[in-house]
């Protein structure tokens, strides 16, 4: 029988005590008195009285906690008892790493079935039914997790909750079927969108394959005169889906007929590579899991930008936390193993204060969660993925627009680190050999994840499906990284290695065959979470912390000895062959026999075609009538606010790597780069920044693709980074994308990344694409659909020589000069001044969007980049969201320090002060030099765009003179910076 | 790089690593640069060959987020420690022989009974990255000839408690090493001094009078000049008075305290 363990604490609990304040703010009819919190472990195993009190006993420290068996008592009175535990098959880490715990206590084992679940129980005084029901809610995500409301009265009568064991009970599964396709296009067409329908007469979820497709495989199959297994159905819609195949970006477009992603992503590198000749930074790009850079004689650099948009929404938490850990190993699985060095994030969100609510379905069941929610769950889920891992995460940014409210993006980056070379090895390549064993590294299977791939590349509605939700766990994957990139990658154990991400085994090994030449695995082989799963689930799941590797036969011993002493799972599930051919067996019988050609070439093309969208074109934003009230509001802004509270709460200081953190100065201020020393015997530095424009997109999207690459890329020179030496990433986050409208959208954004590419002669090294962030769903009046404005993240890194060099955002010293570098024009299109107008006075504003001159400003950063090298640079900070106005008063604030600026005649062809301090004209940099190296600075300047603006002041306040003085404090400044996000 | 001058010993110096653990490369590299000899060890790997600790005069048990703090910080770690290495680390420590805990080694340490007391979720019951100032008001040769230490933290649970008998004993016995206080790096963030609630601003405790220290910041991250928060504004106050500017970071000193107790 099941025995429940409850720990209490005996000393005051600030987990209770914020969990109190949480509930007060849920608007309940009567505030809560009090909260106690007894966290239980409900064992499912066979052990004896003295084993149970002996882990007991250890699951406390008896100065601070107390412990109870099966009845756990209330401490004191209380109005409702709430247990919030996980629904089977939920990863659940603390009860594994309790089971792991007992096991080492007692010296047992537990057999297979046994397991240990955790959950938590809160005691809540004074409060009605109803309210304990609210903060019930409040307190779990039903996809993932089950709540039970106890009243005092019920919980005395019953004896408490009771020891509920949330086991995985699977029926048994169906047996392999023969799917026929010689069927109508209309029923083609509901098994690529429904799935394939089951013996019970349930569909079990989105192929996302289109009629083109069906009809392609139905076409392969007639050759071979016969029918696709259920499997091989299930395998060719993983790894044709979009997220795997990227076939928007790829699909011929109009005249471009390569593909935009082989024309313009693709084609940048290619053409700056050659370029660039010796001087080319890339070593290996567009063909691993990563893009890799030099960083020095002995090691390489990589970058990799993941989303995890589709499953964010629904578990914010889960999808978050499996998205940074999933991207650690796009890090881990490049080449034989880069080790994650920093981690990055991106939030585009809806404003939590937005209270519109959104079903999936029609009834109004399948209630989206609030979108505080989905902001809480998302910065927690990085939070604990990145602090578990032992991975700093020093930047990031949140970016709000309303239309965010149906799927927010997700995004999340992991920079690597890799030696060129071990024991004559290059690391940086791979080749699964034929005879190698496939194993499977870490967590084992069950029904998590399935459909992640296809789900991923489809609108969510009411068919999204549950199992698609995951939650991360970051320690099983510490151990295997460990072991990887210390111990088995040196020792040359393994052949090669891949990420198990998006449609598990079917993905990675179908991926690795391609190296040797064909594949042959043994479901049977593959251990699992539970029993029940049928060979498809076992085949396609995307059960977290998973790397597939080639291990040949006489490495094997030596790797799964080295693998045990490190707690690390591994298995041989298979090998790999050069017979042309992917075969999966199952039972002894075949279930997969497809050939790598048809799996990864026979993909059909589509023409996809272009139609330029109508633009009104709106009347430009008016002048800005009070510019103090209006830049105090802008600093309150959501995408320009401090949100210190998440930099606070990120591990940026692990590795002992921080240089230039995600708050710099006395007034902790965010900047637009981070730096990191990776190697702590090296005083090189990796500089990382990104930057988005998605407003821009309502007026043009190759202006917004333009900025976004110019932004990141700026910020990461005016942080320390020698221009010439400047890698791209590439994150397309669009919406509809077989609306031709959207697609013309695109073609403009893919060519704005080829000429700023090629401009700024900085190649792309990875990318990556999510077209369809669609919601479709429903509100209170009927049904709604919510798209994303067209997003591109771009990203920039580089290496710096010498991390003593690099650049904080913050005025140093009263005296020190002020200078604004490049035009600033009439820019207030897509503005964030004319955004925060616009709802303001509930007008949509057009006007002028930022024109990127890259000719110009590429003379501008490599004169900044002189002018920093020969240390004249006290300060500096890229003007970006918000315009001049927001970067004075950031490089203000950061400082402490008060400043006088006047605007009378600046370059370009802004007029108006609304225009100089908000407009947001790329290519800008305003800078701090002592004064006594401002002459020579000067000179240096010479012929470029550029006006010595003002002065460091002691006092803590500012002054913008343009025939009058506007002067604002500091204080008035913080207070609105701090303002938006206190209390989170 | 900054090596004490060579002398004919260094002292060998275990960083324990595994499940979780994940400071042991810079930690090992703080005792390397301070003139030690350091090795990472896997537990599993002591835990089979217990005798290797005869060849150590320091161990380290690093910062880190062992079994992810799943059954609160420190006790799961602690727990394989307590069961499998229990008489060997008392052995260890009958030898004139050094020990610190930093961060989750500070949890693993008291979880393991090895120092007392108890690491308390955070006063806020969030996670904390920041910097602190620490003074010192315990003997140690960890912290010998220091008065005070800009370091960082990163934390969910550092709130030290012991209950007020105990507290009392360990203040008279000196065994209360450091203290978070509002010095140089909070005034200059504008931070409270304390970040976590803890009890009296405790921030590190001794035992086996001294040898053994505990504390949550993490000296380790705070051995570079550059990785102070405030090092772009020292840098230009250095430059412009025509000073050099520093290489070494604060907390490299605990190091090499560590170095010299055997030198």
């Amino acid at each position: 029988m099941a025995v429940r363990i409850g720990v209490r604490k005996t000393v005051p609990d600030s987990r209770a005590s914020a969990k109190l304040a949480h509930f007060r703010t849920l608007g309940l009819s009567k505030k809560p008195s009090d909260v106690a919190i007894v966290d239980c472990y409900v064992i499912d195993a066979s052990i004896s009285a003295s084993g149970v009190r002996k882990i007991a006993e250890a699951l406390i420290n008896p100065l601070v906690e107390t412990v109870e068996v099966n009845s756990i008592s209330a401490p004191g009175k209380f109005s409702h008892a709430i247990e919030i535990g996980f629904h089977p098959g939920v990863t659940d880490n603390v009860g594994n790493t309790c089971r792991e715990m007992i096991c080492d206590l007692l010296k047992a084992k537990f057999k297979t079935g046994e397991a240990v679940y955790s959950s938590k129980i809160y005691f809540v005084s004074g409060v009605s039914d109803k309210d304990a029901k609210t903060i019930a809610d409040s307190l779990h995500n039903p996809l993932i997790e089950r709540a039970r409301v106890l009243s005092y009265q019920q919980y005395e009568k019953e004896g408490g909750f009771g020891a509920l064991v949330p086991k995985v009970k699977l029926p048994k599964p169906e047996a392999p079927l023969k799917i026929d396709l010689e069927v109508s296009d209309d029923e083609l067409v509901a098994i690529g969108k429904l799935g394939i329908l089951g013996r019970d007469g349930k569909r079990r979820g989105p192929l996302a394959l289109d009629l083109l497709y069906m009809k392609a495989i139905r076409e392969h199959f007639r050759t071979l005169k016969r029918k696709p297994t259920d499997i091989e159905l299930e395998t060719l819609a993983q790894t044709w889906s979009e997220h795997c195949k990227h076939t928007i970006l790829s699909s011929p477009l109009d005249e471009i007929k390569e593909g935009l992603f082989k024309t313009y992503i693709k084609g940048a590198t290619e053409y700056v590579r050659t370029k660039k000749g010796e001087k080319d930074i890339c070593v290996s790009v567009f063909k691993d899991n990563s893009g890799a850079i030099a960083f020095d004689d002995e090691y390489l650099v990589t970058h990799k930008v993941e989303t995890h948009n589709s499953p964010s929404a629904l578990d914010p938490f889960g999808g978050a936390i499996t998205g940074i850990v999933g991207v650690n190993r796009d890090a881990l699985g490049f080449g034989l193993g880069a080790r994650p060095i920093a981690n990055t994030y991106g939030f585009c969100l809806a404003d939590p204060k937005d209270k519109r609510e959104f079903w999936r379905d029609k009834d109004r069941t399948q209630k989206m969660l609030s979108s505080r929610r989905i902001m809480d769950g998302v910065i927690e889920g990085v939070r604990a993925g990145g602090n578990q891992s032992g991975i700093p995460t020093p930047h990031g940014f949140l970016s709000f627009d309303p239309r965010y409210r149906g799927k927010p993006l997700v995004f999340v980056g992991t920079l690597g680190l890799i030696p060129r070379e071990r024991n004559g090895r290059k690391l940086y390549e791979k080749e699964a050999q034929p005879g190698d064993f496939i194993v499977m590294l870490g967590g084992r299977v069950g029904a998590d994840g399935i459909h992640g791939a296809t789900f991923s590349s489809e609108a969510i509605d009411a068919g999204s499906p549950a199992t698609a939700v995951q939650i991360g766990d970051p320690i099983t994957q510490k151990k295997f990284t460990d072991a990887i990139v210390r111990e088995a990658r040196n020792l040359g154990l393994y052949t090669s290695i891949t990420d198990n991400g998006a449609g598990g085994l079917s993905s990675s090994v179908g991926e690795m065959a391609k190296e040797s030449g064909g594949c042959q695995v043994d479901l049977d082989k593959v251990p699992l979470k539970y029993p029940g799963l049928a060979p498809w689930q076992i085949w396609i799941s995307e059960s977290q912390e998973r790397m597939t590797l080639a291990v040949p036969p006489k490495k094997w011993q030596e790797f799964d000895v080295l693998m045990k002493k490190r707690g690390v799972e591994a298995t041989v599930i298979g090998k790999f062959t050069q017979t042309g051919k992917c075969i999966v067996t199952s039972g002894g019988k075949k279930m997969v026999d497809i050939s790598l050609e048809f799996l990864h070439e026979g993909l059909p093309v589509r023409e996809l075609h272009t139609k330029k969208p109508v633009r009104l074109t709106p009347q430009p934003v008016p002048e800005s009538r009070d510019i103090k009230k209006d830049l105090l509001e802008l600093m309150a802004r959501p995408s320009i606010a401090s949100r210190a509270f998440i930099a606070d709460q990120y591990d940026h200081e692990v590795q002992a790597s921080s240089v230039i953190k995600p708050l710099q100065g006395s007034g902790r201020v965010h900047g637009d780069a981070a730096v990191v020393k990776p190697v702590l015997t090296s005083e090189r530095g990796v500089v990382v920044a990104d930057a988005l424009f998605p407003t821009y997109s309502d007026l043009d999207t190759y202006a917004m693709a333009a900025s976004s690459i110019d932004s990141a890329l700026r910020a990461a020179v005016v942080a320390g980074a020698d221009p010439n030496k400047i890698a791209l990433l590439d994150n397309f986050c669009w919406c509809s994308s077989f609306d031709e409208a959207r697609l013309y959208e695109l073609k403009r954004a893919a060519k704005a990344c080829f000429d700023a590419a090629v401009a700024y002669e900085a190649p792309f090294v990875s990318g990556k694409d999510s077209m369809f962030n669609d919601f479709k769903g429903y509100d209170d009046k009927g049904p709604v659909a919510i798209s994303v404005p067209p997003t591109l993240l771009a990203t920039a890194i580089s290496v710096v020589d010498d991390v003593l060099n690099t650049v904080s955002i913050d005025f140093k010293q009263a005296g020190d000069r002020l200078y604004l570098l490049g035009e600033t024009n009439d820019e207030l299109g897509g503005s964030e001044f004319s955004q925060m107008r616009g709802e303001r006075e509930n007008v949509s504003y057009g006007g002028n969007v930022p024109q990127v001159s890259f000719d110009a400003n590429k003379k501008i950063y490599a004169a900044y980049a002189d002018a920093n090298a020969k240390g004249y640079i006290a300060s500096g900070i890229s003007v970006g969201r918000g315009g001049l106005a927001v970067a004075f008063a950031k490089s203000c604030m950061a400082g402490m320090l008060g400043a006088e600026i006047n605007l009378g005649e600046i370059p370009g062809n802004a007029k108006s002060l609304s225009q100089k301090l908000f407009s947001e004209t790329q290519g800008r940099i305003l800078l701090s030099v002592a004064a006594g190296k401002s002459e020579t600075f000067e000179k240096s300047l010479a012929g470029l765009p550029y006006k010595r603006i003002g002065i460091v002041l002691s006092g803590k306040k500012i002054t913008i003179a343009n025939g009058k003085m506007i002067t604002i404090t500091l204080a008035e400044l913080l207070q609105a910076y701090r303002s938006m996000f206190a209390g989170f | 790089m900054t090596v004490l001058q060579a002398t004919s010993y260094k002292p060998k110096a275990l960083v324990f690593a595994g499940y979780g653990l994940n400071c042991e490369e810079e930690t090992k590299f703080a005792f390397d640069r301070a003139g030690a000899e350091a090795e990472i060890v896997h537990i599993n790997d002591l835990i089979e060959k217990p005798e290797l600790l005869n060849d150590f005069q320091i161990a380290a048990m690093p910062g880190g987020f062992s079994y992810g703090d799943d059954l609160g910080s420190g006790r799961a770690y602690g727990l394989r420690v307590k069961n499998h290495l229990q008489r060997e680390l008392s052995k260890f420590l009958q030898r004139d022989t050094l020990m610190i805990g930093i961060c989750n080694g500070f949890q693993i340490l008291t979880a393991a009974g090895i120092l007392p007391g108890a690491l308390l979720d955070n006063s806020g019951a969030r996670y904390v990255d920041r910097w602190v100032d620490v003074r010192v008001t315990g003997d140690s040769p960890w912290l010998f000839g220091l008065e005070s230490l800009m370091l960082p933290i990163a934390h969910g649970e550092g709130r030290y408690h012991l209950p007020k008998q105990e507290l009392k004993t360990l203040r008279e016995e000196g065994r209360i090493a450091l203290k978070y206080e509002k010095g140089e790096v909070s005034k200059h963030l504008d931070l409270q001094a304390n970040p976590n609630g803890s009890i009296e601003n405790i921030a590190g405790i001794t035992g086996c009078r001294g040898r053994v220290l505990g504390l949550m910041p993490h000296p380790e991250r705070a051995q570079f000049f550059t990785q102070l928060p405030h090092w772009p504004f020292l840098k230009q106050q250095y430059q412009r008075s025509g000073r050099e500017i520093p290489k070494d970071g604060p907390g490299l000193a605990v190091f090499k305290n560590a170095v010299k107790y055997f030198v």
